[in-house]
This record gives C-alpha cells, structure tokens and sequence, in this order.
C-alpha cells in the first residue's frame, strides 16, 4: 500500500501539486486521470522519487520515501516496476536481453535460472516469439508489453505505469490494459496508472482519482466516474462524444425504466 | 546570470563525478560495459587517427624543412625538431582535440539520447546508479585505451615525415631518421602518454555530463553534444597550459 499525505510540489514557485492526500491500495489498480498539465505525470513522479516533493510524505508500507538515504531509495526501487509513456526498452539490448537486465543486476540466479524468468515473463506478455527482437524492430503495444516484462521480472510490490496508452491504436490499448489488471490481481502488487484515457478507467480503474490543476478534485471508483456529479470531473468525463452519447443513453434507459 | 549558471554547472559536474567514481554494482555488468567502451570509443578511433597523424606528420616536416633553412643550423634539425612537436604537443594535444569531436559527441549523444528517451529514468527506478553504470566504464575505457592511440600517433605522424623526406628528398631520409633519434628523451613519451590521459577522462566526463543533464528532444540533444564539444576543446587547451608549465617548466 502507498500513502501520499500532504503532497505539495512547486517549481519556481508555481504549485503543481497542490495538498494532495491519497491512498493506493495493494492488488487493485489505481488510476489517476486529469487533463495535460493537470500534474499526473508529476505526482507519479514524486511517487516514485524521480522528482522530489516541496513538502508531504510518500509512504510505501509505512516508510517515507522522503526521508529515505539514496542508498535505502535505491533498495526500495527494487520492489518497484515502472512502464514508462515511451516504453524506455535499451536500445541496444534485444526484448529478452532488456527482461534479463534486473535480473543481471539484482538477482542471485544463474544466468539459466534468470533466462528462464525471463522467458517465463516474456511469455505471460504473450512476446516470447519476439525475444532476440531489437526494440527498433517491434512495434509500439509490443514495446509496452515487453516494458511490462521487464518490469514484473523482479516480482515488484508496487508497478507505476505512465500513460501505458499512449500512441497505441484502441485494441492494443485494451491488451495493454487487461494485462496491467492481471498482473495487479497475479501478483498481488500496489499498481498506479496515469492516464487520460478513459476507456481505461472504464476497463480496469478500481480507484480512481482525478487531478484538476493539482488539486485533487474527486476520487471514486470505476463505476462512480459516470454518476458523479462534480462538475470538473464531468467536464473531463463527456469531453468524448461517444462518453456522452453512453450517459445520454444511460439517462433514456432509466427513464424508460422508470417510465 | 551567466557566470552564476557556469559556477551551477561547475558543482553539477563536480556531484555527477562523485555519483559515477563508485564502485560499480556488478562487476561482470561493468566489464562488459568497458569492452563495449573500448571498441566503440577506441578501436574505432584508431583509423581517424591513423590518417590525421600520417598527413599532420608529413606536414610539420614539410613546413620545418622548408622554413629551417639555414647554414647554421644542420639538417637533422629538421627531424629533432619533428620529433618533439610530434611526441609533446601533436600525438597528445592536438589529436585529443580531435578526438573531443568524434568521441565527445558519441558519448553526449549516446547518452543524451537515452535521457531524452527515459531510458535513465528506468535505470534509476530499477535502483540502478545510472550514472556510476553508464559513464565510469566509458571513461575507464577511453582513459585506458588512450595510450594506445598517442602511440598509433606518434608512430604515425614520424612516419609521415619519412615518406615526406624519401618523396622530396630533403632532407634526405637518413639525416630525417638521424634526426629523430638524435638527443632523445624517454620521459617526452611518458609525458605525452600521462597527458593524454588526463585529456581522455576530461573528454569521457565532460562529454557524459552533457548528455546525462541534456533535456527536452532531438535538439537539445544536438545542442548537448556541440556544447561538449566546445567546452572539451577549451577545457584540453586550459589544462595543456598548466600541465606542460607544472611538468617541464
């Protein structure tokens, strides 16, 4: 579980995030929506200590992040997965030599056993016949799903994953998003997704918080992000035609219903 | 404003170097990373090398035989002369201003490129020291390897001077080699070969501060890597000055 409690972060004195105060829970996934610039991609950051907080704490099962000794960062940071918008595969390592890396580096297995793992990874992204593949060499959902290899690899507590979406067509999207929720429940890990899109927050969006110019405007679950009645959240919500058309059809259905 | 940003880069080097002089997480990794160095950064400079010293090499003989011309001076002047040019200032000096352009703005890029890319964000998120692991083997690597290529040079550039002799004939080939054997010093070499170290792991750190701090895309990375290259060169320039005053004055 991650705790985000008084969460403030400024740059030149413009605030970002402004008082944020959230709780991720373990084995469900955690979504945070909002517009471009509304600080997503910042609060994922402080979440995972790439940028440091102007004040708040970040507990990860109790510990703060904040007052963390780099050494004790980086011990935590082997628990942590991240999917980054781009994928962030090396460039001169090919998809299994990329899925090996973590294990090369923090894993006591000998170079079968971590191949092995590796492959077992591979396999569970459906991406084996991809594995002595350049990331040059294969495509954007197939870059998500073998960044989504490298990150379970290492059999992480906490998976943080930035616009997993983004660029990929809507049916690759939703691959992408049923495997981000199956290696959550697999795994039993604390996942948290920044996205704007809202096809995956119908999908897969057990807690759900929207930012609004760093203000954490609402917070609810999947279910709830239709109903809502906050107005910013709505705004948000039916900026998409075919949303809109959904609620409208909604309120016809009910109407009907009660008619 | 400028000086304050300079003096702010200053200490970002200084901070960057004390991340990348650890010792490394694993070993085999870093090993593998330096053969990777040495072939990219150094075998792979050894042509460049090879071509510039040989007509470089050619050239000061040329102009000094030409330009010493005199009765009182002798003619394996013209190869003592060569010589030291060559061992003290060309092989090391001029050839790592170079070198600051073809390798400087392959490590700025290269790691530029992975900033840009996030790719040193997923090295720092697996707990990775990203910058101990990504630039200590380069520049232990280039740093190494350096030597051999001031070797290649000097080699390289008295050889050039040789073909010149034996094309033109003046002065004649035997006075040349007299020459360069004449009143020689084994300490030049060694001091040539020190110094061109010195300049390897100025241009392997400087060129990796500029791609590890590059932001924003394609273009800053470009940027990044022409800085490199311009600081490099008048960094190598500075540290010529106070390393030749410091060991020979």
């Amino acid at each position: 579980m991650i705790e985000v409690r008084n969460l403030v972060k400024e740059f030149d004195g413009t605030m970002v995030l402004n008082n944020i105060d959230a709780t991720f829970q373990k084995g469900v996934v955690n979504i945070i929506i909002g517009k471009s610039g509304s600080g997503k991609t910042v609060m994922l950051k402080c979440l995972v200590g790439l940028t440091p907080p102007t004040s708040g704490e970040i507990l990860y099962d109790g510990s703060n992040l904040t007052t963390m000794r780099s050494g004790e960062v980086r011990r935590l940071r082997r628990d942590i997965g991240m999917l980054f918008q781009g994928a962030a595969l090396f460039d001169s390592r090919t998809v299994l030599e990329n899925v090996m890396f973590p294990l090369e580096m923090f894993s006591r297995k000998n170079r079968r056993e971590r191949r092995k793992r590796a492959e077992f990874c591979l396999e569970r992204v459906d991406l084996l016949h991809a594995a002595n593949l350049l990331p040059s060499e294969i495509s954007g959902g197939m870059k998500k799903r073998a960044a989504i290899a490298r990150a379970i690899v290492l059999n992480p507590k906490y998976l943080f994953c930035d616009e997993p979406n983004s660029g990929l067509d809507p049916k690759t999207s939703q691959v992408i998003d049923e495997l981000i929720s199956d290696v959550t429940t697999d795994f039993n890990i604390t996942t948290i997704v920044v996205s704007h899109d809202m096809n995956s927050v119908i999908n897969i969006g057990d807690n759900v918080i929207f930012l609004n110019e760093g203000i954490k405007e609402w917070e609810g679950s999947k279910s709830q992000v239709m109903e809502a009645d906050n107005e910013k959240l709505n705004d948000f919500v039916f900026a998409s035609d075919l949303f809109r058309k959904i609620k409208e059809a909604e309120e016809i259905i009910s109407e009907e219903e009660k008619g | 404003m400028s000086i304050i940003s300079s003096l702010e880069s200053i200490g970002q080097y200084a901070l960057l170097l004390k991340r990348v002089l650890t010792l490394p997480d694993r070993f085999n990794q870093f090993m593998k990373e330096f053969l990777k160095g040495v072939y990219a950064l150094g075998v792979n400079s050894i042509w460049i090398v090879i071509i510039i010293s040989f007509f470089i090499g050619a050239v000061i003989v040329l102009q000094i035989a030409l330009n010493i011309d005199s009765p009182m001076l002798p003619r394996f002047t013209v190869g003592v002369v060569s010589r030291e040019i060559i061992l003290l200032e060309f092989s090391s000096t001029i050839m790592c201003l170079i070198l600051s352009g073809k390798v400087g703005s392959n490590i700025a890029s290269e790691i530029g490129s992975m900033r840009i890319t996030e790719q040193v964000d997923a090295l720092e998120i697996m707990g990775v020291n990203s910058a101990n692991f990504l630039i200590l083997p380069k520049i232990a690597a280039f740093v190494a390897f350096m030597p051999v290529l001031v070797i290649f040079s000097m080699f390289m550039g008295l050889f050039g001077g040789y073909i010149i002799c034996m094309v033109l004939g003046t002065p004649s080939v035997e006075t040349y080699v007299y020459g360069i054997q004449a009143f020689f010093t084994e300490s030049f070499v060694w001091y040539s070969i020190l110094k061109s170290m010195l300049f390897g792991f100025i241009i392997a750190s400087v060129s990796a501060f500029f791609g590890y701090t590059a932001r924003g895309g394609a273009l800053e990375v470009g940027e990044a890597s022409t800085r490199s290259v311009v600081i490099n060169s008048i960094l190598i320039l500075a540290t010529d000055l106070v390393f030749t005053q410091l060991a020979m004055g």
